[in-house]
């Protein structure tokens, strides 16, 4: 049993009581999951709040606030899955709701870094145990009995040695004055009843049905349409606007530019100033701004090179150089290829990699790039405002609420406590919402208006807006002996304009010389984090490089990783590994041991990778079948270790999707450049996995772990490009060193 | 402007709007029907699908004045109680994540079973080809048009 300290504290109770309770919550009930699951059952007439994470019908029915943007990593089921376990409440009496962003109450209200589950750990599960605590005390105290003495289950209330009992919905009132314990007692994760056990999506009635849900939905009475035209190319700014004929169209109420963020405003980390003015149409009607914003005259000319102050996600101020200029991919490529000749900055190194790589028996090297990519959240960038003289009421998809307000409340000059971010569920995040300019923009546009707005950017506003993932490079080399033993490895590389190493990684602390070097090559062109930042890369060119590197020892792929994990866990070199050796080979052992690995199969051709990121560990084997000359993945087999797992359906679906995420990537999707105009702008020439491309089956095994969770939104994507590579090899006989690997002349399906 | 007569759901709806106006627009903007969605503007992600007289039919191209008295379906409409066999077996396999796309693979599907109760993996894969999830749900999508064909046809 741990124990820990409450945090949640009288005056985060009163303060949420406020916002939560009465006609508050009713301005935004369409956001909410209110409806009972079962519709027989009646609202309560009263609810009594026990906490700001919960209150509780009178009938019994408990609403749980999930704090965290859902991007469809199913946090807004499994977040207040982890409140009412230790509630001990009847999930099918649980109602979840959306919490509006309140930092007096939750903490980290963000969607990023696959975080959510195991930063909430503790807190969720307190607030849980927490208002169970305060229910057996109003208990004990009207039964007269010992607080120790008073059990609880699936909503009730028990005192066994009188027989009495009583259910939360009567206890709830009571409770609601007990005073909130200092501290509580967790469950021991033996004692878990609903963690661990599949609950389905809590909005799943409500997607199925096409009730108004995301951003783009978003409704209110006065409510105009806004929508922006930004510079076609990174690298230019806006020089003359000629709206005569826009503004004259119907429907349309305005046209006029902002500058996004003002000349004083300091950059943080999750602000995008590629584009720092923008021309804006505002109408009545979608399609009526849409046909005004065709009929602008625009002018665009280059900006110089010029330098940007930001701040990093920690708050350290960073000088940005941007250059000036039109970019190319056919340059940036050019750029890449002189970057990976020279030397990089040194970032690890371990024993003398020189010296044994001119004395090694044998020595492979290969160099693997990769190109920008777009987020293409289904959903596009959207974001309501109604920003009054006094306060700033946004509604909309973003994952990073918190840093926003801050924002905002910088650029309109608004105490923090008069934003009041509501956070609808998100049509896909991906990383692109972490990075809210268009929350922003809504915000101006609302501001210079004077009215309700909804900004919408379309898909080719989306795709041609930035934040991409960055293009990158990584150069290998291994060193064998006579004996086939990896005696030293090299890493060098780096990205336009971020490296994507990570230096002290696995097959780091497993080899005894070890070299690894970044280098970064500067540009206009606006990137972020795009799921499993640089391990979207990195992850594929390793494991396929170890692959050639395990063929030129003559070694089975999963044998030759294992023996430099048990190497690694038994003797490693350095102390910086930042992974634990044995987890990373417990998911190998899984996925090898699940899939048969080593049976041959006619026509099965199979690919294997492990990779550890997020904290936690995913290993794939594919099986490629090759059929009328076009291979098709048969089936993924995937191993993952990402501790204790919370609701296994929902994290089944999880790591399916992130490895056809991973496969539709590695295999189809690229942003090139032309004079900075990127090349591809909609789905037509942008290509994204399609069901015909998709593997026909994913079997997903998780190991059984006590340890508490660890990342699952990212960790799946990264290996699986890796055994893509492995498998396209043993099918096709030709490996593969760029993505997309569809311009290689292959195509899946 | 002008005015159409649209029957929407089984119900007759008046709209004012530019001839050119795809159905996409005057079921989002106009008819508060945001259950269709809008993804890529030109046909190529099936986020908008809605059935014209019981074919799966892009929204978001399809001018207002192209349809006429043809009946207009859309996710809200697909069944009374949101129990339609495909949007139950949605459920029973839990197929959304973010869920943005999800009615618009449920009317290709929904259409598909119509045509053809029985499809087989490859009809399933084709006729959903033209509806994109970023998510990654495909597995789960081709499992629960089984199920539903498997629930019609018992």
């Amino acid at each position: 049993m741990t124990v820990i300290k409450t945090s949640i504290g009288r005056r985060s109770f009163l303060k949420t009581s406020a916002l939560a309770g009465g006609g508050m919550m009713l301005s935004f009930s369409w956001l909410a999951g209110c409806k009972p699951p079962d519709e027989t059952v009646a609202l309560p007439k009263e609810w009594f709040e026990l906490n700001g994470y919960l209150k509780i019908g009178d009938n019994g029915l408990v609403t749980i606030m999930s704090p965290n943007p859902e991007i469809g990593q199913n946090v807004k089921t499994s977040m207040p899955m982890l409140v009412a376990e230790e509630l001990d409440v009847d999930w099918k009496n649980v109602i979840v709701e959306q919490a509006p962003l309140n930092t007096s109450i939750f903490t980290r209200q963000l969607a990023g870094g696959s975080q959510s589950i195991s930063q909430g750990w503790k807190s969720l599960r307190m607030a849980g145990a927490t208002a169970k605590r305060m229910l057996r005390e109003a208990a004990a105290k009207a039964w007269q009995v010992p607080v120790d003495e008073v059990t609880t289950e699936a909503s009730m209330l028990y005192h066994k040695a009188s027989g009495k009992s009583a259910s939360y919905g009567e206890m709830a009132s009571a409770a609601a004055k007990i005073e909130v314990p200092a501290e509580v007692e967790l469950k021991n994760n033996s004692n878990f009843k609903i963690i661990g056990t599949s609950r389905n999506n809590v909005d799943g009635q409500k997607i199925v049905t096409g009730q108004p849900l995301f951003g783009l939905d978003y409704r209110k009475e006065g409510m105009l349409i806004a929508m922006i035209a930004h510079p076609p190319a990174f690298g230019m700014k806006l020089k003359s606007v000629d709206d005569t004929q826009a503004r004259n169209m119907p429907g349309i109420k305005d046209v006029f530019t902002i500058k996004t963020y003002p000349e004083e405003y300091a950059l943080q980390w999750c602000d995008v100033d590629s584009f720092p003015e923008l021309v804006v149409v505002v109408g009545n009607t979608t399609w009526e701004v849409m046909n005004a914003r065709k009929a602008l005259k625009l002018e665009w000319e280059q900006f110089p090179d010029h330098e940007l102050t930001s701040s990093t996600f920690w708050g350290t101020a960073v000088k940005i150089k941007v250059p000036g200029g039109l970019e190319n991919s056919t340059q940036h490529t050019k750029v890449m290829a002189e970057f990976s000749a020279k030397a990089g900055n040194v970032v690890r190194k371990d024993g003398n990699p020189e010296a044994v790589f001119k004395k090694a028996a044998k020595v492979v090297e290969r160099s693997y790039a990769a190109p920008f990519l777009a987020h293409n959240t289904m959903e596009p960038m959207n974001f309501f405002a109604n920003v009054t003289d006094d306060k700033a009421e946004l509604v909309g998809p973003i994952q990073t609420p918190e840093f926003m307000e801050k924002s905002v409340a910088a650029i309109l000059n608004l105490p923090l406590e008069k934003i009041d971010i509501q956070m609808t569920r998100q049509g896909g995040g991906f990383g692109r919402r972490l990075y809210g300019h268009f929350l922003v923009e809504a915000a101006v546009i609302s501001k210079r208006i004077k009215a309700p707005v909804k900004l919408i950017y379309t898909r080719e506003d989306d795709m041609s807006f930035g934040v991409y993932r960055p293009a990158y490079h990584a150069l290998y080399r291994a060193a064998l002996d006579e004996n086939n033993n990896l005696i030293a490895f090299h890493v060098k590389a780096g990205g336009i304009p971020e490296s994507p190493l990570f230096a002290n990684r696995f097959p780091a602390g497993a080899v005894d010389n070890y070299l690894a070097e970044s280098w970064t090559a500067s540009s206009n062109i606006s990137v972020g984090a795009f799921r499993a930042p640089a391990s979207n890369f990195i992850a594929g060119a390793e494991q396929s490089f170890l692959d050639e590197v395990a063929e030129a020892a003559g070694k089975d792929p999963i044998q030759f990783r294992l023996d430099l994990l048990d190497r690694a866990l038994n003797k490693p070199v350095g102390e910086k590994n930042d992974y634990e050796a044995k987890r990373l080979a417990g998911v190998l052992e899984l996925v090898r041991s699940k899939s048969n690995w080593g049976q041959d199969m006619p026509n099965i051709h199979r690919g294997v990778s492990a990779y550890f990121c997020h904290d936690s560990y995913v290993a794939h084997v594919i099986d490629l079948k090759v059929e009328s000359g076009k291979p098709r993945v048969e089936k993924v087999h995937c191993a993952v270790d990402c501790g204790i797992v919370v609701n296994p359906i929902a994290a089944t679906n999880l790591v399916e999707g992130g490895s056809v995420d991973g496969i539709g990537h590695a295999m189809y999707s690229g942003l090139t450049f032309t004079n900075g105009t990127p090349d591809q702008t909609n789905f037509n020439k942008y290509r994204l996995i399609r069901h015909k491309e998709a593997p026909k089956a994913i079997d997903v095994h998780f190991v059984e772990s006590d340890v508490d969770p660890t990342g699952l939104g990212e960790p799946p994507f990264p290996p699986v490009i890796g055994a893509l590579a492995n498998a396209l090899y043993k099918a096709t006989g030709k490996r593969h060193y760029q993505q997309p690997y569809l311009g290689e002349g292959i195509t899946l399906g | 402007m002008a005015t159409f007569n649209l029957n929407v759901n089984g119900k007759k709806q008046a709209v004012d709007v530019d001839p050119e106006t795809p159905v996409l627009w005057v079921l989002r903007d106009h008819l508060d029907l945001v259950g269709t969605k809008f993804g890529c503007g030109m046909a190529q992600c099936g986020a908008c699908t809605i059935h014209i007289d019981g074919t799966a039919t892009r929204s978001c191209m399809l001018p207002v004045s192209s349809v006429g008295d043809q009946k207009i379906t859309t996710i809200e409409g697909l069944s009374e109680k949101g129990d339609h066999p495909v949007q139950k077996a949605w459920l029973e396999h839990d197929v959304p994540q973010c869920g943005y796309c999800q009615a618009g693979q449920i009317m290709s599907a929904a259409a598909l079973l119509k045509e053809n109760p029985t499809p087989t993996d490859e009809q399933i894969e084709t006729a959903m080809n033209g509806n994109i999830c970023r998510c990654g749900t495909y597995v789960r999508i081709k499992a629960a048009v089984k199920t539903a064909s498997k629930n019609l046809n018992a």
